[in-house]
């Protein structure tokens, strides 16, 4: 079975920075895929990369079979990609709801015309776009919230509506970036939670995490980046083992090494 | 509102469109016919603000060109219905036709600008509504287009069957002059603008324009198609503004390129900026205020003479002047505007004022 996602070779430069180097991953259906790594690794460079905000310098990203490297970022929602922000990108002053709605915009249809005339067909995408992001609010845990402006909701509920927002756009695969960053052990377990639900429901997960206990605990394999480059990939717990990603980690020891 | 003051839905409308229907008779008995010419100006600004508004307002592009629009929805019914090349044709015909070939205008402005941001946008708008001015000013060779500075003259005023805009008329034994006439037909123009505003605000669309407005980067990273969104505002705006162009042209039956200079587009803003930005009630106050309040200070040399006998300061000097400092206060009083969304007052009232993100940084690709 081809893979949901197949990175090959991805290069990224700013002038004469390379932020990426020729970075190679792939990952499958229904998995829990997490990248890791210091900061300034590269990760978010990676996921702006892959969702079309960034162009690459080299290298192709095909998902489902299909070239997404260099496309427009609505284009790549439309294919079943969708992803959140690191630091919470909301339309603070939309409500919750209305926030959600916006990512069924690439899902529906209604134009100028639908929306000055009103017709029944009109009228009926938009119950439906309504039902449909009151059910994800739900879903994430936002029950009762939509009303809310979207700058207003409590931290971790900015999270999550982040989450159903994307969800909205009925993805295959989405990339989260840093989730729970910010979160309290009881709110991680319940994200935990959350994202199993999604994969079971069948989407497939790409997961930026810096709580590399929660990363371990959840994700079927792991990538590691330092400086640009994957330094390691595979299950959690060779990862862990990987002398590499020690390094990585906790610095090389010059006396010793 | 105190509570006694609400009325039942039914009440309200019925008490409005009676008001509505009578107020030219009401401004023209007590304040005189020269005022009901001033309510036509009422009605066309409004239009024309609720249609920038759809621009700056809605999708947050800030436009300062929008005069331009109202120019070609202008000149193209002076062309078509005026001695100019001998055309005459109805209101009807020529009004659809402005509309769109300011709607196309506007995605020509458009275009080019995608890219660009706050007061880049700005500037590049400005130049626009110049350029579109200059153009009708030198028109006038090797081919005359636009009659250069002078302009075009006798241009038809409306017909509907058998009643032609033009001279007295007498209903029921009123006696309607022209700016009767025109009140009615801008009001219906001004109520559909409305009615289509409104609904245009809460769609699909609507949503999408809000959202590139919050954060162009998260609604392209949302599937919202950045680029075609755009270009729907821009050309929505234009629309109206190309509508309100040619019920001018018909109105006026004079214009130039003077009519279309650039205090025009800063006057619309202002009505926007000062109602409340993106909310139809306060755009519809920003643009009465802003039409009536010039006008009234016409009476100030009268009111110098009732109190000290002689006019002092020439009325037409201290009319700015007065409208300047009020534009000041009421920015200083009600930065959110006179009736801001309920949104927009939050965002005001926000302590931290993080109404802007900064989002420039995470943007290389074309979108």
């Amino acid at each position: 079975m081809a893979d949901l996602l197949e990175v090959t070779g991805v290069t990224k430069q700013f002038g004469g920075l390379a932020a990426l180097e020729a970075v190679t991953l792939s990952v499958g259906k229904g998995e829990i895929y997490g990248l890791i790594g210091p900061n300034g690794a590269g990760k978010t460079t990676l996921f702006n990369c892959m969702t079309g905000l960034y162009s690459v310098t080299a290298g192709r990203i095909l998902l489902d079979g299909a070239p997404v490297h260099n496309r427009k970022p609505h284009e790549i929602v439309r294919r079943g990609f969708a992803r959140t922000f690191q630091n919470i990108r909301l339309f603070a002053n939309m409500t919750a709801l209305e926030n959600v709605m916006v990512g069924g915009h690439i899902r529906s249809r209604a134009g100028i015309l639908g929306a000055i005339l009103r017709n029944p067909r009109t009228r009926a995408e938009e119950a439906q776009l309504r039902r449909k992001a009151s059910e994800l609010m739900e879903f994430v845990g936002l029950r009762g919230k939509g009303r809310t402006l979207a700058g207003h909701l409590a931290y971790g509920d900015q999270r999550r509506l982040e989450i159903a927002r994307a969800l909205a756009t009925e993805p295959k695969l989405l990339a989260l970036d840093e989730p729970v960053a910010g979160m309290n052990p009881a709110e991680r377990r319940q994200m935990s939670d959350l994202f199993r639900r999604l994969r079971d429901s069948g989407i497939t997960l790409l997961l930026i995490e810096h709580d590399v206990k929660l990363v371990m605990g959840l994700c079927d394999r792991v990538a590691v980046l330092d400086y640009g480059r994957k330094i390691a990939e595979g299950g959690p717990e060779s990862v862990q083992q990987d002398r590499a990603v020690i390094e990585a980690y906790l610095g090389v020891d010059e006396g010793t090494g | 509102m105190p509570k006694w003051l609400r009325l039942p839905p039914p009440v309200a409308f019925l008490l409005l469109a009676i008001t509505l229907i009578l107020l030219p008779f009401l401004t023209g008995a007590t304040l005189g016919n020269s005022w009901v010419r001033v309510l036509d100006f009422v009605l066309l600004y409004v239009m024309l603000a609720l249609g920038l508004n759809i621009v700056v307002g809605y999708a947050g592009l800030l436009d300062l060109g929008y005069v331009a629009f109202y120019a070609i929805g202008a000149y193209l019914y002076a062309w078509l219905a005026s001695p100019h090349f001998g055309l005459h044709l109805p209101f009807w015909a020529i009004l659809p036709l402005g509309a769109l070939l300011a709607g196309f205008f506007g995605v020509l402005l458009g275009a080019p600008t995608l890219r660009l941001r706050g007061d880049y946008l700005a500037i590049v708008t400005l130049g626009f509504g110049e350029i579109i001015r200059i153009f009708m000013n030198n028109l006038n060779a090797p081919f005359n287009l636009t009659n250069g500075p002078q302009g075009i003259n006798l241009i038809d005023p409306v017909a509907l069957g058998p009643l032609i805009f033009k001279g007295n008329h007498h209903l029921f034994g009123f006696k309607l002059t022209a700016p009767y006439l025109y009140y009615y037909l801008f009001l219906a123009f001004t109520l559909a603008t409305i009615v289509i505003a409104m609904r245009l605000q809460n769609s699909r669309i609507g949503r999408a324009w809000a959202a590139l407005r919050e954060d162009e980067v998260a609604a392209a990273a949302m599937g919202v198609n950045t680029r075609n969104v755009k270009l729907l505002a821009f050309a929505m705006g234009a629309t109206f503004g190309g509508l309100a162009g040619g019920l001018f042209a018909s109105f006026q039956g004079f214009i130039s390129p003077e009519s279309f200079n650039l205090w025009e587009s800063i006057l619309i803003l202002c009505m926007i900026v000062l109602g409340g930005m993106g909310h139809i009630p306060g755009v519809i106050l920003g643009a009465v205020m802003l039409t009536v309040l010039p006008e009234a200070l016409r009476y100030l040399g009268d009111w110098q003479r009732a109190a000290l006998g002689h006019v002092v300061v020439d009325p037409n000097d201290l009319r700015m002047l007065i409208f300047g400092l009020a534009l000041v206060l009421m920015m200083i009083y009600r930065p959110a505007g006179l009736i801001p969304s309920r949104q927009r007052r939050r965002e005001f009232a926000a302590e931290d004022g993080v109404a802007e993100q900064e989002q420039a940084d995470l943007y290389d690709a074309k979108v």
